[in-house]
């Protein structure tokens, strides 16, 4: 397409070039490079499911361009962490049962993490503010409510640490 | 969470390693970490991008569809009309019902010549792009010519309204009749009569419906698609006309169900244009095309009247149910049946006439959700029960009291459920915990509390066939591997199977892997709904796990010389209880079972009993293999100014028989408070003229993280069902009594009620206005 130019994307630390158009969102882009991880709920910024940091910041994938997101460090739920080396946020997840279909996870995790960085210590109304813009159909938000907490709580502690 | 200690539990009766506890789900690190690949996670090379072009108005004649301008933009491969259907798809049979109407149970792939609902599919694009794809379904062009069409079942009923598809639009009727009710309600001290209206709902499953298909070098049609129900590989092969051995359905992790993927979705389409085009074809759904592509709640009117004497009895009951069948039969009859069988809910009424009837309209067909007719119908009589406690002065609690059904009743047809009935323990504990009647608030805002009784069914309809088979293996190095069809649609399902074969075989869960929801290598378990799978396929592979057990036992009391119950399995190990030093590991023991020639595998099948169908005028007879129990509680605080509605406090108490997994237990209860929360109060589909103007999900409101309160989950354990280790099952339960304990918590607050769900602002502030009007009139 004569409108398509190459673009280079800092993910989860790797530099990953893609030819795309400037309508292209950053979610499609991310996904046509195998971050599948980042998930399609809505594509109008009603869910939630595709939320990455773009610099540290939690955004809506699907609002945002993928032209736009030259330059700017972007991370995924798996750019969180993995299972040898996983993220408070991910092993409260796991532990307290936060994830059931799991779709909501991805995006409700790095929703977590972009707000657990401004608020180290959050009421449960606080978290429940923060991931009002992510959807979740199986939960209740329950449990991802005292992952989040508990998840505040490990990294404080780890920021005790060091 | 609370787990309740009470006088009646029943003791477990097996020694439980992990069975009941709240555990880690074998799936979530995958999900966490995201590399769990949903369907529409998958690609192929070469593969062609799908979109569906579908109707913009629900009642019409396709007068003409003209696609060649969008076949010639350069990059679309095929586009496909009706004309290039296969065979009509076959119908299915439906037990009990003689279809004498002449409607077809589905849609057909896409619509050739009339139009019976908005978003009906027309035509199907591939091509070589998505962008592609879109800017074609831009350039086809299509003339329809409206048709008087009926959006009402009430007015769809009446002489004279438009016929939907054969001779009438009644498309299912069901009755239930017990004792005399008309004589019963003649001799009642107190008649009371109302009428309720639950909506349309749409399961708004995070995951739209994605799917990849291509054909094999078997010439094997493979599917790759999210699916609560991986036998529709024979339904599909009958649509497209090949043989069943030519559709292979791979399931994935499903991204949410609720029974909104019950039915096929997107496989016929997938399958016709792979078959076309001989290339991999990918389709994923919009959130509109979810909106408008799949069947929705059905919508009933259920009225009620019910004869009570003055000391609190019901001496009879009249209930007539109207649902909203849509332009399609689908799920329909067995929807209504259920409604119809639940619509006395878990009270002793032997005087009893229930007519249902499934009316067809040109609204979105209606089909499977969570609770499946059974929660619409909770929702009516938990409120009528309020209603005539208020005529009999009572305290609703304890005119349940006098009326509930007790272990060993016989339910509405007449059959005594085999496990127990704890409804009266249940709404007690949420009553309870909940701190009873609130007192009456001050200024604008009132707090009210509300509370709500059920009955759901775990396990498929009686008469209809259901098996499910899973395999289990012991593998050389002591590890297990499971193989089920079974599609693990979020709750967990996959990982309770994990549990039971580690439980019976004596490993630890990091040790099992299960294979599930491949029609060609997994042996099939039947579908995920119906609150089944843990009963079911649950059974299945206790039994195989159980039967590699005895052998493997066997042999290792041989080898130490002792009796075969003297054989413990556990942590990996086999030993002898008497002498600890007589013990090899698990791995060391499959060897000698090797080298002898002892199978370590085992295929085994759990069929529910077949039973004979309902008496077509009494309804009586087995419905269901047994069912559920409990209750929810509910306070709210409603301003009577704005009609604003918050849930401050949600208490669930369910009877399920067995945890296996008690954090995936919570899981569902507080997912189903949510779920029936939505409902009751703001998801709202609306429609005109049969078309979706709330086809988003800032349209179409379900509950967020604000509008949820803790939900508090009370769990009994009966150890009384027919699953395994005792359990009976929660995905449907969860959500049952919900909406009515929502809706009975506003009227305590208010003082009025509203019969129409969902109850939203301009609903409560509307019925206080009339409220207030009458009592100046009377005044």
């Amino acid at each position: 397409m004569s409108n398509s130019k190459p673009v280079t994307l800092c993910i989860n630390g790797r530099n990953e070039e893609i030819n795309v158009p400037a309508h292209r969102t950053l979610l499609e882009a991310l996904r046509d490079l195998g971050h599948v991880e980042v998930k399609r709920g809505c594509e109008k910024g009603d869910c939630g499911a595709c939320a990455v940091l773009v610099d540290g910041v939690a955004l809506d994938s699907c609002l945002t361009l993928a032209w736009m997101c030259e330059g700017s460090e972007i991370t995924t739920v798996s750019g969180l962490g993995n299972a040898q080396d996983p993220h408070p946020l991910q092993t409260a997840f796991i532990d307290l049962g936060a994830a059931q279909c799991g779709y909501c996870s991805p995006g409700m995790i790095v929703a977590a993490k972009g707000f657990l960085e401004e608020v180290t210590d959050p009421t449960d109304d606080d978290i429940r503010m923060a991931l009002s813009g992510n959807l979740c159909r199986c939960t209740g938000y329950a449990k991802i409510l005292d992952a989040v907490k508990h998840a505040a709580l490990l990294m404080r502690e780890e920021g005790g640490k060091s | 969470m609370t787990c309740v200690d009470y006088p009646d539990q029943t003791a477990p009766n097996v020694k439980r390693s992990q069975i009941g506890k709240p555990l880690p789900r074998t799936d979530a690190p995958g999900k966490v970490f995201g590399s769990t690949r949903f369907a529409g996670d998958h690609t192929m090379p070469g593969m062609l991008h799908m979109c569906v072009v579908r109707a913009n108005v629900a009642s019409a004649i396709l007068v003409a569809l003209d696609v060649e301008k969008a076949r010639a933009l350069k990059g679309v491969v095929e586009i496909l009309t009706a004309a290039d259907m296969p065979t009509p798809d076959v119908q299915e049979e439906i037990s009990g019902q003689d279809r004498t109407n002449g409607a077809d149970t589905e849609s057909p792939i896409l619509a050739a010549e009339r139009i019976r609902y908005y978003g009906e599919p027309l035509a199907l694009i591939a091509a070589e792009s998505r962008d592609i794809a879109e800017q074609a379904r831009q350039l086809v062009e299509f003339e329809l010519k409206p048709v008087r069409g009926v959006y009402d079942p009430l007015e769809a009923m009446k002489p004279g309204a438009p016929v939907i598809q054969g001779n009438s639009n009644i498309v299912a009727e069901r009755k239930i009749r017990k004792g005399d009710a008309a004589a019963a309600l003649e001799n009642a001290d107190f008649i009371i009569e109302n009428t309720f209206r639950t909506p349309f709902q749409e399961h708004a499953f995070l995951e739209p419906e994605a799917g990849l298909a291509w054909v094999d070098e078997n010439d094997v049609v493979n599917i790759r698609v999210c699916t609560q129900d991986i036998a529709h590989f024979r339904a599909i092969a009958d649509a497209i006309g090949v043989p069943h051995n030519k559709v292979r359905i791979r399931g994935a992790l499903v991204g949410g169900g609720f029974g909104g993927k019950e039915d096929c979705t997107l496989e016929k389409f997938l399958a016709v244009m792979a078959r076309k085009t001989g290339r991999p074809v990918r389709l994923e759904y919009s959130r509109e095309d979810s909106f408008v592509g799949h069947g929705k709640r059905h919508p009933l009117i259920l009225r009620y009247k019910t004869g009570v004497m003055k000391d609190g009895t019901i001496c009879g009951l009249d209930v007539e149910i109207i649902a909203d069948s849509g332009a399609y039969l689908y799920l329909s009859p067995y929807v209504l049946l259920y409604a119809a069988v639940a619509s006395p809910g878990p009270y002793r009424i032997d005087n009893l006439n229930v007519r249902a009837r499934a009316v067809a309209t040109n609204n979105m067909y209606t089909s499977a959700f969570r609770g499946y007719g059974a929660m619409q119908a909770c929702a009516a009589y938990e409120q009528q029960m309020e209603e005539v406690a208020k005529v009999l002065e009572m305290d609703p609690i304890e005119f349940r009291r006098l009326n509930y059904l007790r272990t060993g009743d016989p339910v509405a047809t007449g059959f005594v459920p085999p496990g127990a009935i704890w409804t009266e323990q249940c709404v007690d504990l949420a009553w309870k915990a909940i701190g009873g009647r609130a007192k009456p608030a001050q200024g604008p805002v009132k707090i009210g509390r509300g509370i709500a009784a059920y009955q759901q069914s775990y396990g498929r309809l009686s008469f209809l066939d259901d098996s499910s088979e899973a395999w289990v293996g012991v593998e050389l190095d002591g590890t297990v591997i499971v193989r089920s069809g079974v599609a693990d649609i979020g709750a967990g399902q996959v990982s309770a199977l994990c549990q039971i074969a580690a439980e019976i075989l004596g490993v630890s869960l990091d040790k099992v892997t299960v294979y599930s929801t491949d029609s060609a290598v997994t042996p099939m378990s039947g579908r995920t709904a119906a609150t089944r799978t843990l009963y079911m396929t649950g059974n299945a592979t206790k039994k195989a796990a159980e039967a590699i057990r005895t052998r493997l036992t066997h042999r290792a009391a041989q080898a130490f010389d002792v009796r075969q119950d003297e054989i413990e399995m556990a942590d990996g190990t086999v030993a002898a209880k008497s002498n600890p030093g007589l013990s090899m590991s698990l791995g060391a023991l499959a060897k000698i079972c090797r080298d002898e020639g002892i199978s370590r595998t085992e295929l085994a099948m759990f069929h529910q009993t077949m039973q004979d169908n309902l008496d077509p005028e009494t309804g009586q007879g087995q419905a269901h293999p047994d069912y559920v129990y409990g209750a929810h509680a509910v306070e709210v605080s409603v301003d009577t100014e704005t009609g604003e509605v918050c849930v401050l406090r949600s208490i669930a108490a369910h009877d399920i028989g067995q945890c296996i997994n008690r954090a995936a237990v919570e899981g569902q209860i507080e997912g189903g408070a949510q779920n029936g929360q939505g409902f009751a109060l703001s998801e709202e589909m609306l429609y005109e003229e049969g078309r979706l103007i709330t086809p988003s999900l800032s349209e179409y409101l379900m509950p967020t993280s604000m509008d949820m309160p803790r939900v508090e989950s009370i769990i009994l354990e009966s150890r009384s069902g027919i699953g395994p280790f005792g359990a009976k099952g929660i995905g449907e339960p969860a959500i049952t009594p919900v909406a009515p304990a929502v809706a009975n918590a506003i009227a305590d607050a208010i003082g009025v009620r509203v019969y129409q769900m969902p109850i939203t602002p301009e609903r409560i502030v509307n019925a206080l206005a009339q409220k207030r009007q009458s009592a100046g009139q009377m005044s």
